[in-house]
């Protein structure tokens, strides 16, 4: 029942403060908006048994990309309102219906029977040497996803240079 | 009693809320964070099976996106900055300079 309760006040939040920052018009509030929501995201991670999961959301997400946004949003000093000019070409109910179809298409596949898998998969993770929701993360990335991992450290590595030299004076 | 299926709606409705942010608003910005939103919906698919299968490799997933997110995010904001100096301009319907 707690659970229950828990999940229903995070989730209203989660899609509440989402709804406030796509129709803000102030994008400083929006990404304000944009930290609420990473931070009950964060929660819904612990609700969850993620509490990994859930102190990088909060440090990456809360604490380094809206940041990030942040500086962006005051280095672009807008001498008119970002959404003045319209492209007569732009069809937004398009976006709308095109939006409510994804919408209907995933509830209908959330919302149909699944079949529980075998429990050989669930033993799986139940054979690691580890316990406690940080060790056993800790233990798939640096064993089975090693590989992964350290692409994924180059991906960063990139995507720095990429960000440096993009944000250069002289383009 | 809270299934899956209860996670897997949240997550398509925060999906939808994305989505609806790319396609109508015309702030780069604001659909820059609207894929943001859209890679929280995956993540919390993803923590919600790992947490139902008793697997943590959904949660190994999960970091990986959330990495590609900030790569994303750096560079997106990167060219956002580029583009600003060159046209004083983030509204994404002014930026047609390769539009054929």
């Amino acid at each position: 029942m707690g659970e229950a309760i828990a999940f229903y006040f995070i989730a209203a939040c989660i899609l509440g403060f989402a709804v406030l920052v796509v129709t803000t018009k102030d994008t400083v509030h929006s990404v304000l908006f944009l930290v609420l929501d990473f931070l009950f995201v964060a929660a819904l991670y612990v609700l969850l048994g993620a509490q990994f999961l859930a102190a990088i959301q909060i440090l990456v997400y809360a604490g380094g990309i809206v940041v990030l946004y942040l500086f962006v949003v005051m280095l672009v000093n807008l001498k008119r309102p970002p959404e003045a000019h319209s492209d007569p070409r732009r069809k937004t109910q398009w976006g709308f219906a095109l939006s409510v179809a994804v919408l209907v298409e995933l509830a209908i596949v959330a919302t149909r029977e699944y079949v529980r898998p075998a429990p050989a998969l669930a033993a799986a993770s139940a054979a690691l040497p580890v316990t406690g929701n940080t060790e056993e993360v800790g233990w798939l990335l640096y064993t089975s996803y090693l590989i992964p991992f350290e692409i994924a450290s180059m991906l960063l590595l990139v995507a720095m240079i990429g960000a440096i030299i993009l944000a250069k004076r002289e383009l | 009693m809270i299934t899956p299926t209860h996670y897997m709606l949240l997550s398509a409705a925060l999906f939808m809320i994305g989505v609806i942010g790319v396609m109508v608003r015309r702030n780069i910005i604001i659909i820059f964070m609207s894929i943001e939103l859209i890679l929280n919906a995956v993540n919390i698919n993803l923590i919600a099976f790992s947490a139902e299968l008793h697997n943590a490799i959904g949660q190994v997933f999960a970091v990986f996106v959330i990495a590609v997110a900030a790569a994303e995010a750096a560079v997106g904001l990167g060219i956002i900055l580029a583009f600003y100096r060159n046209k004083e301009t983030i509204n994404i319907d002014e930026m047609n300079l390769m539009r054929w």
